[in-house]
């Protein structure tokens, strides 16, 4: 009995070290950007200024908003494109039976592996190549790497794990291959279509190394970017009260989907590793 | 794949004709399906991949419009002969700025994947637990996953400020230091203060991976040891984490993928401190930086063959399946 309370206690006692661990640098950050002047300066542990000064400076100054934009654009061509190419060939992975899909799924893994420095150098070439440097369009491209792989990877085996019984009947019906991915799979497979688009809009969103190398022009910059570059009036200066409000305006929206979606994404995590 | 049961030879010959042909059918369409994706991951990997390696081969420099003379190893290791039997070594093979990268990156793999799997083991645990309120801890550790590498290394380099950092201040008030101390720019710290951010923010990944193992743990097992009358912690050593190791293993592999190749953390928190300089920082550095493109391509092939080859011995010593064919 009274062992049965202390587990209980050591287990409470984690569980909000575990919690205040988890977010207390977020909460920091947001009462930060709270504070206005001087009070910036003093270390408080509980909220104590309530002034918007930061959010309305970092909006009205430069080009944070067009950063938002360009960062939402981005992320959003990226999983509309990676969804559209990886649909269609995990069918091709996850229910027909050809020679070579094991070396090929294997491929697939093995990109997902790459280090992006790697494929750095030619992918430069390549953007300036085609005229893509400043331009949105060779981040779009750039990011195919690292979120195609896994959409691939995760709707091959969510694919695989669908009835049989529901494409032999489409084929007795006289269903080609592409009316059954759209007509019969896509309705069930919206819940692993939503996980694997979150996964990758985050993974958009959150990109530095290509966004950092392949723009140089600050209207074009994606946040994580805007935000590593965002300096004060002098060089010592470090502008902290805007730098978290930016950083609080950024990761706000993703944190409610993390909160709506915390299922989903748990799912999808584990499905691209454990799964597998 | 054939299953007629037709005791009619002619039925039989038709129906796999048939059904050879609709085979056939699907694996064309098969092939349609997956061209355009094989055709981006061409564009998009192996190409530019095929690229920097060459790149390491030649001389280009992005000043020098036109330049990518093909010079061999010379990027690598090179012997600069200064004649009379003096000379020196020179190339990346040679530059102990390499060796401190490679150290750096190794040594910030090896110490924030250890913390970040023993962490990560705890807080699976007690997310396995029944307690109210599990759905809210969940949520709670998703934020640091979730939130930008280049964010949360602001948000830290904010809280680890030398002068108005609240760690130093709340390190001061509990005793454990005596004077603030710069995290982020002392060479004995900076390293630390990178494992503090990393292991914050990629915790949650690797909790959530092995509690998904011990998930698909069968329960009769424990049943069976309270029955015994097994103690909890030998349970623990002696079932559950030989149960879960094949999901820790897979987890670790990952993160540690994830921190050979380290850059933006390091990039934002700690910029120009040798003592933090990775792979792909020197890497970056040259191709960037330093006008020294094709240099910095032999680095990243470096760092590539160093990638493949770890993810090779990991998962033949581990015997790790991940090819994902049941």
């Amino acid at each position: 009995m009274n062992k049965s309370i202390l587990k209980q206690i050591g287990l409470w006692v984690l569980i909000v070290i575990i919690s205040v661990y988890a977010l207390f640098p977020f909460y920091y950050a947001i009462i930060t950007s709270f504070k206005s002047g001087s009070a910036i300066f003093q270390v408080t542990y509980w909220p104590t200024d309530f002034s918007l000064a930061n959010y309305v400076g970092v909006m009205q100054s430069g080009h944070f908003p067009r950063n938002i934009f360009n960062s939402i654009l981005v992320s959003f061509a990226v999983v509309v494109l990676s969804l559209l190419l990886a649909i269609t060939a995990s069918y091709a992975l996850a229910r027909v039976r050809f020679k070579g899909r094991g070396a090929l799924l294997f491929t697939i893994l093995s990109v997902s592996m790459f280090p992006q420095i790697a494929v750095l150098a030619g992918l430069f070439e390549m953007v300036r190549y085609l005229g893509l440097y400043n331009n949105l369009l060779s981040l779009i491209l750039a990011y195919m790497i690292f979120t195609l792989p896994f959409t691939v990877w995760v709707l091959t085996t969510f694919m695989r794990d669908l009835p049989i019984e529901l494409e032999e009947a489409a084929i007795v019906d006289g269903a080609k291959p592409h009316q059954i991915i759209f007509k019969v799979f896509m309705p069930l497979m919206w819940p692993a279509l939503v996980t694997t688009g979150l996964l990758a809009f985050i993974a958009a969103w959150n990109e530095f190394l290509f966004a950092l190398t392949f723009v140089s022009n600050d209207a074009q910059r994606t946040v994580p970017v805007a935000i590593a570059l965002l300096s004060g009036a002098t060089e010592q200066e470090i502008p902290w009260g805007p730098i978290m409000a930016a950083s609080v305006i950024v990761t706000v929206p993703l944190v409610i989907l993390v909160l709506i979606f915390q299922r989903r994404i748990v799912a999808g995590l584990t499905a691209g590793a454990v799964k597998g | 794949m054939v299953t007629a049961t037709s005791s009619l030879p002619q039925a039989e010959t038709k129906a796999a004709t048939k059904s050879t042909q609709l085979t056939r059918e699907k694996i064309r369409a098969a092939w349609i399906f997956l061209t355009p994706m094989i055709l981006v991951l061409l564009a998009v990997a192996a190409w530019p991949l095929i690229r920097t390696i060459w790149f390491g081969f030649t001389d280009a420099r992005l000043s020098v419009p036109g330049s990518g003379e093909w010079i061999g190893f010379e990027n690598y290791l090179y012997w600069l002969d200064y004649g009379g039997g003096d000379g020196e070594w020179i190339g990346i093979l040679a530059d102990p700025t390499w060796w401190r990268a490679v150290y750096n990156t190794v040594y910030f793999t090896v110490i924030a994947v250890s913390i970040e799997t023993v962490l990560g083991l705890i807080v699976a645990l007690v997310l396995n637990a029944q307690f109210a309120g599990r759905g809210f801890v969940r949520a709670a550790i998703l934020v640091p996953w979730a939130i930008p590498t280049i964010v949360s290394a602001k948000m830290w380099d904010w809280m680890l400020n030398d002068q108005f950092g609240i760690l130093n201040d709340l390190f001061m008030m509990v005793g454990l230091i005596s004077a603030p101390i710069a995290w982020t720019s002392s060479p004995d710290t900076a390293m630390w203060a990178v494992i503090m951010v990393d292991v914050w923010k990629t915790t949650p990944f690797m909790a959530l991976l092995i509690l998904a193992g011990m998930q698909m743990l069968p329960g009769d097992i424990y049943e069976a040891a309270k029955v015994d009358g097994v103690h909890p912690v030998k349970v623990f050593f002696k079932v559950t984490l030989p149960l879960i190791k094949p999901a820790i293993m897979v987890a670790v592999i990952f993160r540690m993928l994830d921190s050979l190749r380290i850059f933006d953390l390091i990039y934002v928190l700690t910029p120009n401190n040798v003592q933090t300089v990775t792979m792909s920082v020197y890497a970056r550095q040259h191709l960037f930086d330093f006008d020294n493109f094709a240099y910095g391509s032999a680095a990243s092939t470096l760092l590539f063959l160093i990638i493949a080859g770890t993810t090779i011995l990991y998962i033949y010593a581990g015997r790790v399946n991940l090819s994902g064919d049941k």
